[in-house]
């Protein structure tokens, strides 16, 4: 645990959001978004599973991301600190945020303060999470998204599906639709015409974008990794927006995560390397935009804002951070890869998971950031059939599994959790009285000296219920039996054949 | 040599058939078997579930049952990967709480004893070829908790393919989950039945006549969707493929 306690979580990004067993049941009926999902995850995690192929030392730098970032977040007090005095010595200025309310406070004041009503933003998972967009615009501030997929998403009043690719949930038909009906109330409009060939939809929000662009002089991104040492904020991106926004527009408002700090330069060389054949399948992403504060020049000259200023994100990782099991979700650099390999992802689709996180990691990184105390949160460690899939893609090897099955048992036995820095007993979320009983039972049934006697009863019981032929059963039971039978049940248990073949033996 | 055979609880109820074939197996190899009658449950439902308390009795018990044993086998991947991967942590978390007193040397000395089947065949015994026979196409289902948690890797593959008359066909997307999951099955039935459907698809489409896999827990789920969707295809433990010879073919 950090000496510094940060901040309390926020509140659910999406509230009263369905849990995911309904949610993602819808999903699953869509024949479209289905159609959508599985050719999309299908091929960038064989194009992934390629570009990792070419490495022979991916093993090695698995382990090396994982430990640098283990490291970190066990000296995360040192590092932010030093991180601070390097930003500062370089001209930026640092803010510290404990939740997503004073985040968004500061970046609103700082907008606000130089006299500008729009900023243009860098795709961001931090300024997702916190809904900085949503709280710019009661502020009377325009935030105008320029990644292809979010501006997609923005102008469809739609939300991200995914982390790498927001609108992976929409054909070329639908995002057509969308620029079409939508531009205009933006900006500019879209072309005439347009078809849905995605050379003319690129081209469309290329004009679009560009005025955007030319325009602002106001940016917010996010970091994939800050270095502590230097001072200097990374980002990976793969069309060049983000190189505009982070070198055009005079102010430059940086929201990220504490867990993104790493400690030198040089760690990157590992991150180089397995974040972009990780999430996009990539050798090596198109753009590595790197800006320390002011540089030398103190922005005067040159490309580069002439303002630029950090805010730190605590919103729940401070307490994240203080569960031993939980906290390797803070390990995660949002490559994505292990939505991509998840077959449970690929038929509910990322809005059932309720949160800007989804997939895998987001069953892990929601009920944690956010608590299991929401109906979605406390649905979401069960979003899974622990196949291991994910752990096995992740580039910083953390074991998804393990952590599902440690939040499953916080969400149906309760237990001890870190909230606002300090220790505290939650109990059992709602709903798990019926299931626990059971669970209760079968031990007692299974850990009993007449386990033999009580399975034998059982067959015959089931043996009699089966002569009525029912192809649906009661109560829980029917989830199995609306889409598959039950088994044949046979003659015997092994153990009475076992127990009849040792009586002839001795005969 | 002798081994403890774990039938395991979810065998023991439903698919007696599997133990009996790997009793006939082992039998045949030279090995005898013996069936320790206070075993039931590995656990499993209730760890994964998150009733980890609820656990804790069922992996004394079973730690128990074996104790004294050179060798534990069982014919199920999932509960083999339950015991390797999670007993000592049950243990260990039990006795920090103040419950459980050993129960983490008890788990200790369980894991290294415990074997699933073609682990036992090709790293023990050193047998592929086990002189069985089995005139059919065969598709085979590599259940995750065997893939990916025990890493069988080609053992399944190598003992089949040394079956006499048995052609083995690719399963395409092979290492994809079914979509049971234990209780994921009845917690997202929707997600779950998608799964198995698609699984039950790629396995029709290689035209082989049996659905092979190691765990019944993921072949009772298929199975039940193979007979409702009424489809040319029949689940299949690996063990009866393996205990199938001439003089007593598999029926």
């Amino acid at each position: 645990m950090t000496a510094i306690h940060l901040g309390m979580p926020a509140f659910p990004a999406f509230p009263a959001f369905p849990a995911f067993p309904a949610a993602a049941g819808k999903a699953v009926a869509d024949p479209v978004l289905r159609a959508n999902l599985r050719r999309a995850t299908h091929t960038i995690r064989d194009k992934r599973a390629r570009a990792v192929a070419e490495l022979a030392d991916w093993a090695e730098l698995r382990a090396a991301g994982k430990a640098v970032k283990d490291h970190t977040l066990r000296h995360l007090d040192r590092y932010l600190l030093e991180l601070e005095a390097s930003v500062t010595a370089a001209g930026g200025t640092v803010h510290w945020a404990a939740d997503a309310e004073e985040a968004n406070r500061i970046v609103t004041e700082l907008v606000l303060a130089t006299g500008e009503r729009e900023v243009v933003k860098v795709k961001s998972m931090a300024t997702q999470e916190i809904g900085l967009n949503e709280a710019l615009e009661a502020a009377g501030i325009a935030a105008y998204e320029t990644d292809l997929a979010e501006l997609i998403v923005q102008l469809g009043h739609d939300r991200p599906s995914h982390i790498l690719v927001p609108a992976i949930h929409l054909g070329r038909a639908e995002i057509r639709e969308v620029f079409a009906e939508e531009m205009g109330g933006w900006g500019r409009p879209a072309p005439e015409g347009l078809g849905d060939d995605p050379r003319e939809l690129a081209e469309a929000a290329r004009l679009h974008l560009r005025e955007k662009f030319l325009r602002a002089k106001v940016a917010v991104s996010g970091a994939n990794f800050m270095v502590a040492e230097t001072g200097t904020m990374v980002v990976f991106e793969s069309e060049g927006n983000g190189r505009m926004c982070l070198t055009l527009p005079e102010t430059l408002i940086s929201v990220v995560g504490i867990e993104k700090v790493i400690p030198t330069f040089r760690d990157l060389e590992i991150f180089l390397q397995t974040l972009p054949r990780s999430s996009t399948a990539e050798r090596m992403n198109p753009y590595t935009t790197m800006w320390t504060g002011l540089g030398p020049s103190k922005g005067a000259e040159g490309d580069g804002p002439t303002a630029f200023h950090l805010v730190l994100l605590d919103n729940g990782r401070t307490d994240t951070l203080a569960d031993e099991v939980g906290r390797q979700a803070l390990r995660c650099i949002r490559c994505s890869a292990c939505l991509n390999v998840c077959p449970v992802y690929e038929r509910a689709g990322g809005h059932a998971y309720g949160s800007v996180y989804p997939g895998p990691i987001g069953a892990i990184l929601s009920p944690q950031l956010r608590g299991t105390g929401s109906e979605i949160d406390a649905s979401l460690p069960y979003a899974s059939t622990l196949c291991g899939a994910c752990y096995e893609v992740c580039p910083v090897a953390i074991d998804i599994p393990e952590v599902l099955v440690h939040l499953r048992e916080r969400v149906a036995q309760g237990g001890p959790v870190t909230r606002e820095g300090i220790r505290v007993r939650i109990r059992p979320a709602h709903g798990h009285a019926a299931e626990r009983a059971a669970m209760r039972a079968a031990r007692l049934l299974l850990n009993h000296d007449d386990w033999p006697v009580a399975l034998r009863a059982g067959e015959r019981l089931l043996a009699r219920a089966r002569r009525l032929r029912p192809r649906r059963l009661p109560g829980p039971g029917r989830a199995w039996t609306d889409s598959r039978e039950l088994p044949e049940l046979p003659a015997q248990p092994f153990r009475d054949w076992w127990a009849a073949r040792d009586r002839e033996g001795r005969a | 040599m002798r081994v403890a055979l774990f039938v395991t609880c979810v065998n023991d109820a439903l698919h007696p058939r599997t133990g009996i074939a790997v009793v006939r197996l082992l039998e045949r190899l030279g090995v005898g078997v013996d069936f320790p009658a206070a075993q039931s449950c590995c656990g499993q439902p209730q760890y994964n579930t998150g009733y980890r308390r609820e656990a804790e009795p069922l992996v004394r018990r079973t730690a128990e049952a074996f104790a004294g044993y050179e060798y534990v086998v069982t014919p199920s991947g999932s509960c083999a990967a339950m015991i390797r991967g999670h007993y000592l942590r049950i243990g260990h978390a039990a006795e920090a709480e103040g419950r459980g007193g050993a129960l983490a040397g008890l788990a200790e000395d369980l894991v290294p004893r415990v074997y699933e089947l073609t682990e036992f065949l090709v790293d023990v015994l050193g047998v592929t070829d086990v002189g069985a026979y089995f005139p059919h196409t065969v598709t085979y289902h590599p259940s995750c908790h065997g893939l990916r948690a025990l890493g069988l890797g080609e053992r399944p593959a190598r003992l089949l393919a040394a079956v006499r008359g048995l052609e083995l066909r690719e399963l395409p997307g092979a290492e994809e989950c079914c979509g049971f999951g234990g209780t994921f099955a009845v917690k997202n039935p929707d997600v779950s039945a998608a799964m198995g459907a698609d699984k039950i698809a790629a396995a029709a489409a290689t035209g082989a006549e049996v659905l092979c896999g190691a765990d019944n827990s993921c072949l009772l789920h298929l199975d039940g969707i193979l007979r409702r969707e009424g489809a040319p295809l029949r689940a299949l433990h690996l063990a009866e493929i393996l205990a199938s010879t001439e003089a007593e073919p598999l029926r």
